[in-house]
C-alpha cells in the first residue's frame, strides 16, 4: 500500500490511523509516517529538551538525553518507510535539526544524531563490500588522487541494511549505558590516599568516579558550590552519605583553596572540537587557578558529549537565564537601572586543560580531533 | 585538612556572645561593649569602618577615666587598654588597620610627660585622635581619590568587586568630576555586599552591571581597569582582602587586564604571608546554607559526620597579579611596601 503524504488523500484510505494523521499541528513535517503514536512521541520529547533547558522543568542528566535520542533515533528507523539508507539519512536528519533546534546549548542531542549517521554510512558501505578503508576519512592524499569520491548516493537498496542499522543502534545504546561504569573503573589509577581532590558543582559523572575510588581509598573532596544554583550542595550532600569527607567551599574561595589541593576533578556539559570545555560557569577560574599553582586538571567526560563544535560563535556559545537568581526582584528600586547577567556556561580552553578520562581511557585534549574524526563524518558536521 | 577545618568549626553567631567570653563584660567600658556586639554581629564591617568605631570608642573611653592616686595616666591608661582589646579580639579578630590605630594610640599614651594635668593629657589624647582619622583616613581618601582619577578615561569599563568604602568614593568623585564610565560590580555569596555597593553607585547615577563571581570570565573580555580595595597590605608585597579577590585578579591577569588596587598607608602591616590558609578568619559556616525551590540541602549538615563547611573571610594576592597600589603617599608598585614601612617607622620615632 502507498502512504501519500498529503493530508486530503489520507482521509479517503481506510486505515483509520489516519484521521488521527489529519489534525497534526501545522509544524511537523507531514512525512510517510506509519504510526502517529511516533509523531507523538517525537514531539513529547522536543517539549521536554524546550522546557528541560529553561531550569523549571526535571533536570535531565546528559546521559538520559542521549539515550532517549538514540531510542527515538532507533524508532524512526524502524517505523518511517525509506527504501534506501539516503532516504533514511534525509529523514534522520530532518528531525535531527529540529531536535537540535529545540535546545540549542544541549549538544548530546546532535552528537547523538551524528553518531547515528555515521553508522548508516559505516552499514551501508559493508552492505556495498566496499572495505573499510575506503570509506576512511579524507586524507589529504586520497583527496588529490581519488578526485571525485563522495559521488556517493546511498541510493542502492540492501534487504538486510535496517536489520543491520537497528542492531547497530542498540550496540550504541549499550554502549550508552555503559560510559559512566566504564569511567568510574579508572577512578582507582588516579586517586590514592589522603589526596585532596576540588570540583564544582555536580556532575554525576564524577561523583560515580569519587564514590568508586572511595572503596579502596580515603581522600578528602572540597567542593565549590558553584552560585547561584548552589548544584555543589547536593554534590556534597551526596558524596558524604558515601562516607567520603567532603567540605563546600563558596566560589570566591577557590584561588584561595587552591594551594592545598592535589587535583581538580571536574565534568563538562560538552567538550568542543579543539579540546575545550563548554562547563558550568565558574570552570575557567577553577581551571586558572589550577593552572597558577600547577595541580593537574582531570575532565571525566564520556565519548557521547564531544561535539564537533568550534568556540567560535559569539551568539550561540552562551546561554543565560533568568537574571533574579543573581539579583531578586526583592531589590526592586535598583533593579530597573543595573543590567545583571546571568550565564549558565564557561568556555575553558584546552591548554588549562591536564587529561581526559572518558569511557574509552584517558586522552590529552591534543588527541580530541583524531577521536572525534572517528566518531563522526565530516560531511555530518553540520547537520 | 580535616584538622584544621574542624578546629575552625567553633564561631558561630548564634550563641550569645557574653556568655562565650573569659572576660565578665561587667569590667570592660560600655562604650566597648558595644563596639564588641557591633563587631560580632556585623553591624559595623569593612574595615576603615572598624577602624574609625574603634577610635571613636577609645575617646569615649579617655574621656570617662579618671588616674588613680599613686598611678601615671602614661601607664595606667595603657594597662586599662589592654583587657578591652583582648575583649575586642574576642568578639571578632582585629584587623590589620584596627592593629595600627591601637600601636598609634599607645604610643601616644606612652608619650604623655608625667607633669601634664590630667585634663590637659586627655586633651591632647582626644586631640590626637582626631588628628589620626582625620590625616590617615579621611584625607588619605581625597588624596587617593585625586591620584586615582588621573587612571579613569573616558569610556572606561570599571570592575569592582565588594563594597570597598574607598573605591566607592574614588568612582563617586570622577563621576563628579565629569568622567565618563561605566562600573560592573561583582558579588559573591554568602555576604553578598557588592549590592551595598551597587545601591551607593545607582543612587549617583553611574551606570552599573551585576554579577556573580562564577561569571567573572564572561564579563571580563568587556573591561577595561580593574579596581580594588585592600583590607591590609603585607610586608612581602601580598595583598589581604576580601575573599574573591585573589580569583579576580587572577583571571583579569588572564585576560590581561590592569589590576588596580586603592589602600591608605595606614592599613600597611609587617606581617608577611604566603597563602590564605596559614592565618585566616573564619565566618559563620550556617552562612553558606540557602534554600532553592523550597529544598535545603545543607539543613543538618552537622549531624552528618563527613560533611564540612569552610566560609573564609580574607585571602591574599600575591604580587604578580597586581599591577599598581595607589596610596596617599603616591603609585607604588606592590613590593614597595617594606620601604613605605620603613619610613612611616623612622618618622614616628
Amino acid at each position: 500500500h502507498k502512504i501519500t503524504s498529503s493530508c486530503k488523500h489520507e482521509a479517503t484510505l481506510s486505515s483509520t490511523n489516519q484521521k488521527a494523521a489529519c489534525s497534526r499541528s501545522p509544524g511537523t513535517m507531514p512525512g510517510p509516517y506509519r504510526e502517529t503514536d511516533l509523531t507523538e512521541k517525537v514531539e513529547a520529547f522536543l517539549s521536554d529538551l524546550k522546557r528541560g533547558g529553561s531550569g523549571t522543568g526535571p533536570l535531565r542528566g546528559s546521559a538520559e538525553t542521549a539515550r532517549e535520542t538514540t531510542a527515538l533515533l532507533r524508532r524512526i528507523t524502524a517505523q518511517v518507510r525509506w527504501s534506501s539508507a539516503g532516504d533514511l539519512m534525509e529523514v534522520i536528519r530532518k528531525e535531527g535539526r529540529r531536535m537540535s533546534a529545540a535546545q540549542p546549548s544541549e549538544t548530546t542531542v546532535g552528537n547523538m544524531i551524528r553518531r547515528v549517521l555515521k553508522i548508516i554510512r559505516e552499514e551501508y558501505a559493508r552492505s556495498r563490500g566496499s572495505s573499510e578503508e575506503a570509506d576512511q576519512q579524507e586524507s589529504l592524499h586520497k583527496l588529490l588522487t581519488s578526485g571525485g569520491l563522495s559521488e556517493e548516493n546511498f541510493r542502492q537498496y540492501f534487504t538486510a541494511l535496517k536489520a543491520n542499522v537497528i542492531e547497530a543502534i542498540n550496540e550504541l545504546l549499550t554502549e550508552l549505558e555503559g560510559t559512566t561504569d566504564n569511567i568510574a573503573m579508572q577512578a582507582l589509577e588516579h586517586i590514592h590516599s589522603n589526596e585532596v581532590i576540588m570540583t564544582i558543582g555536580r556532575s554525576r559523572t564524577v561523583e560515580a568516579f569519587l564514590k568508586d575510588a572511595a572503596r579502596k581509598r580515603k581522600f578528602h573532596v572540597i567542593v565549590a558550590e558553584c552560585a547561584p544554583f548552589c548544584q555543589g550542595h547536593e554534590m556534597a550532600t551526596s558524596l558524604s552519605k558515601d562516607g567520603i569527607e567532603t567540605t563546600v567551599i563558596t566560589d570566591a574561595a577557590i584561588f584561595a583553596v587552591m594551594s592545598r589541593v592535589n587535583k581538580v576533578i571536574i565534568g563538562t556539559q560538552t567538550v568542543l572540537a579543539n579540546g575545550g570545555l563548554r562547563a558550568v560557569n565558574g570552570t575557567h577560574t577553577l581551571a586558572l587557578a589550577a593552572k597558577h599553582h600547577s595541580t593537574p586538571l582531570i575532565v571525566c567526560a564520556p565519548m557521547f558529549k564531544l561535539s564537533p563544535q568550534f568556540p567560535n560563535e559569539e551568539d550561540t556559545f552562551h546561554k543565560f537565564v533568568s537574571p533574579h537568581e543573581v539579583l531578586p526582584f526583592t531589590e526592586g528600586e535598583i533593579l530597573s537601572k543595573v543590567n545583571v547577567h546571568c550565564p549558565v556556561f564557561d568556555y575553558v580552553p584546552p591548554e588549562l586543560i591536564t587529561l581526559f578520562i572518558s569511557n574509552i581511557g584517558g586522552h590529552a585534549p591534543s588527541y580530541i580531533y583524531r577521536l572525534m574524526s572517528e566518531l563522526y563524518h565530516p560531511e555530518d558536521h553540520e547537520l | 585538612m580535616k584538622q584544621m577545618v574542624r578546629s575552625f568549626l567553633t564561631y558561630s553567631r548564634k550563641a550569645p556572645l557574653t556568655q562565650q567570653l573569659s572576660i565578665p563584660s561587667a569590667v570592660i567600658h560600655p562604650a566597648i561593649v558595644r563596639l564588641g556586639l557591633q563587631y560580632s554581629q556585623g553591624i559595623v564591617a569593612g574595615s576603615n569602618a572598624r577602624s574609625i568605631a574603634l577610635l571613636h570608642a577609645f575617646k569615649q573611653v579617655i574621656s570617662d577615666y579618671t588616674t588613680p592616686s599613686n598611678e601615671e595616666l602614661s601607664r595606667d591608661l595603657v594597662n586599662k587598654l589592654k583587657p578591652y582589646i583582648s575583649f575586642l579580639n574576642q568578639c571578632r579578630p582585629l584587623s590589620a588597620s584596627m592593629g595600627n590605630a591601637i600601636k598609634y594610640i599607645k604610643k601616644e599614651i606612652s608619650n604623655i610627660p608625667s607633669q601634664f594635668k590630667e585634663d590637659d593629657a586627655k586633651k591632647k589624647l582626644l586631640n590626637c585622635i582626631e588628628c589620626f582619622i582625620e590625616e590617615k583616613i579621611v584625607l588619605a581618601a581625597k588624596a587617593i581619590a585625586k591620584s586615582s582619577i588621573e587612571k579613569i578615561n573616558d569610556g572606561d569599563v570599571i570592575l569592582v568587586y565588594g563594597c570597598s568604602s574607598l573605591v566607592n568614593h574614588i568612582l563617586c568623585e570622577a563621576f563628579e568630576k565629569g568622567r565618563k564610565f561605566r562600573v560592573i560590580v561583582v558579588d559573591s555569596r554568602p555576604r553578598l555586599e557588592g549590592r551595598e555597593a551597587l545601591r551607593r553607585l545607582v543612587q549617583k547615577g553611574i551606570s552599573c552591571t551585576y554579577v556573580l563571581i562564577s561569571a567573572v570570565s564572561y564579563i571580563l573580555p568587556e573591561v577595561s581597569k580593574v579596581f580594588l580595595g585592600a583590607h591590609a597590605l603585607l610586608a612581602n608585597g601580598y595583598v589581604m582582602s576580601r575573599v574573591g579577590t585573589s580569583q579576580i585578579a587572577l583571571v583579569a591577569k588572564a585576560f590581561n587586564v590592569p589590576v588596580l588596587v586603592c589602600c591608605e598607608t595606614y592599613k600597611f602591616c609587617e606581617r608577611v604571608q604566603t597563602d590564605s590558609f596559614v592565618s585566616n578568619e573564619l565566618d559563620d559556616p550556617d552562612d553558606l546554607i540557602v534554600t532553592r525551590k523550597g529544598e535545603t540541602q545543607l539543613k543538618d549538615w552537622q549531624q552528618v559526620p563527613r560533611l564540612g563547611l569552610l566560609n573564609l573571610v580574607y585571602d591574599v594576592t600575591p604580587p604578580d597579579f597586581v599591577d599598581l597600589v595607589i596610596t596617599d603617599l603616591g603609585m607604588i608598585p606592590c613590593t614597595s611596601v617594606p620601604v613605605v614601612l620603613r619610613v612611616k617607622n623612622v618618622d614616628l620615632l
